[in-house]
């Protein structure tokens, strides 16, 4: 399959934002690969798959986030990376899964080989399994210079009482919540508790893992969406994603390179301001 | 798992359904010209439990735990687990089943898989038949390539049909319970995936269980039915 060249559409511009504890500038839409990159051996999908990160980088695109959790994905990421000739300025989210306090560093060790990576840029504790265990440990490799980042997972919603516990208690670089227009609890507490502690903030299925957008299709988008410059609807809920000060990437997933380029497009201004947003909010609500 | 009642049976749903059609197509393509042999072994099984002989009952249980274990290895350990981690232990139950059907069947000989005259006998045949000869087209319906076929001996789904039929014929009465609860437990884990997928087909596993147990294949046929 004929991937497109990344060297060659360097994008013009890209929506960035600075990650708290360094000021370092990444891109604010990344790449999700739950399910979507979980295509096993088969040669086709994983050339399609490489296709979507080839449409990524070409765009600006350099954060990819993964799991152990995610079946194949992060082999695949790695046949991707290797495929396109390893982009320099990939950033490398993935996360720690067990729950067997003592299997974390082999965890992590069978994490790198997939990627085929020397070191993650960020190590998250998936879902917090394990946490007590782990969370000491990606501060120790950070302390050693293995590791550039630690963070904290939940998704839907889930713990988020220990959640913010372990937000107050210790130095995380990142938390990755779920968040969109209709799921937005993190806004209470999570989000304010972000930007006082100044933690990055990843947002995980910003379309309810398709069901979202899939659900909206049918739906006409109001006008007053181009007011932002919404040409979708994956960009209009990515654009509300975004517009929250805290929020610092969102990752969505895809298997089509055009949702890609779309994907991160979402991020160029303009964005919706506060009034807006509860517009927004309230428009897909009633539908 | 905290806070487990907030998870829906699609939060455990690792791949999309295009994944897991394809990688029928990826396994069939693997075991070539596998399929006439396994529907093969599936037409001698059937033969043996219309034409019953004295000896026959260690063959069929032996064929059912040849069809098991290589499920368990060539489908759940090499092809299922490369996208879901959990086929590792579906290919331990698999495994389990091909030993018990050894122990019972093949070493024991506890296990008479014969055809009897009556309507229970009938129903649970049907199934058997079904799971070796119907269920393979089934993708040609959904209009999926037959290059999909799921195929008895070779893929969990028809091998764990046609047990729940089978054992209904074998009057092995109460210990045909601990045959089958693994054949049970698949179909339901494969009507959960199935269903969080969307598909239809999720139907099909479970109305097998259902029809299986409406048989009540632990009961030992009475010589005046």
């Amino acid at each position: 399959m004929m991937l497109p060249p990344i060297v060659a559409a360097q994008p013009s511009e890209i929506a960035t934002r600075r990650i708290p504890a360094t000021g370092e500038a990444v891109p604010a839409v990344g790449l999700g690969s739950w399910i979507t990159f979980n295509v096993g051996n088969d040669p086709v999908l994983r050339d399609e798959c490489a296709a979507v990160m080839a449409a990524f980088f070409s765009a600006g695109g350099r954060v990819i986030d993964s799991s152990p959790m995610y079946g194949s994905s992060q082999a695949v990421i790695g046949y991707g990376l290797e495929k396109l000739g390893r982009p320099d300025d990939l950033f490398s989210a993935d996360k720690v899964w067990t729950s067997s306090p003592s299997d974390g560093p082999a965890d992590i060790r069978h994490s790198l080989k997939n990627w085929d990576i020397p070191a993650f840029d960020l190590l998250q504790v998936h879902n917090l399994v394990g946490w007590q265990a782990h969370l000491p440990l990606l501060f120790e490799m950070k302390a050693a210079g293995d590791l550039r980042y630690v963070g904290i997972t939940t998704s839907e919603g889930r713990r988020h009482d220990t959640f913010v516990e372990i937000m107050r208690k210790y130095p995380l670089d990142f938390v990755q919540v779920t968040y969109n227009v209709l799921d937005r609890e993190v806004e209470r507490r999570i989000l304010p508790l972000a930007q006082d502690r100044g933690i990055g903030v990843i947002v995980n299925r910003p379309f309810r893992q398709g069901g979202l957008t899939e659900q909206l299709a049918a739906e006409p988008m109001p006008e007053w969406a181009s007011e932002i410059g919404a040409s979708s609807w994956a960009q209009y809920i990515l654009k509300f994603i975004l517009s929250h000060p805290a929020v610092t990437v969102a990752i969505p997933a895809t298997t089509r390179p055009d949702h890609a380029l779309e994907n991160v497009a979402a991020a160029l201004d303009p964005l919706p301001d506060g009034s807006l947003r509860e517009k927004m909010s309230a428009y897909i609500r009633d539908l | 798992m905290s806070e487990w009642w907030t998870y829906r049976p699609e939060d455990f749903l690792l791949f999309s359904e295009r994944v897991y059609w394809r990688l029928f197509e990826l396994h069939n393509q693997a075991l070539w010209p596998a399929q006439s042999v396994a529907v093969a072994l599936g037409a001698a099984i059937l033969f043996f439990v219309f034409r019953p002989k004295s000896w026959s009952g260690r063959v069929v249980a032996l064929a059912m735990a040849l069809a098991w274990l290589f499920v368990a290895w060539a489908y759940h350990w090499n092809a299922y687990a490369t996208i879901n981690w959990a086929a590792r232990f579906a290919a331990l139950l698999f495994a389990i089943e091909s030993v018990l059907f050894l122990w019972f069947g093949a070493i024991r000989n506890k296990l008479e898989f014969a055809m009897g005259r009556n309507p229970r006998s009938m129903l649970r045949i049907a199934l058997v038949i079904y799971a070796i000869f119907l269920h393979p087209p089934v993708p040609l319906v959904d209009g999926r390539p037959l290059a999909s076929a799921e195929v008895f001996g070779l893929t969990p789904d028809p091998t764990a049909i046609a047990t729940l039929g089978l054992l209904g014929l074998s009057g092995g009465g109460g210990r045909v319970l601990f045959l089958l609860l693994i054949p049970i437990a698949w179909c339901l884990v494969s009507w959960a995936t199935l269903a969080s997928m969307g598909t239809w087909e999720g139907w099909i596993p479970l109305a097998a269980v259902v029809f299986a147990l409406l048989t009540r294949p632990w009961r030992r046929p009475r010589t005046a039915e």
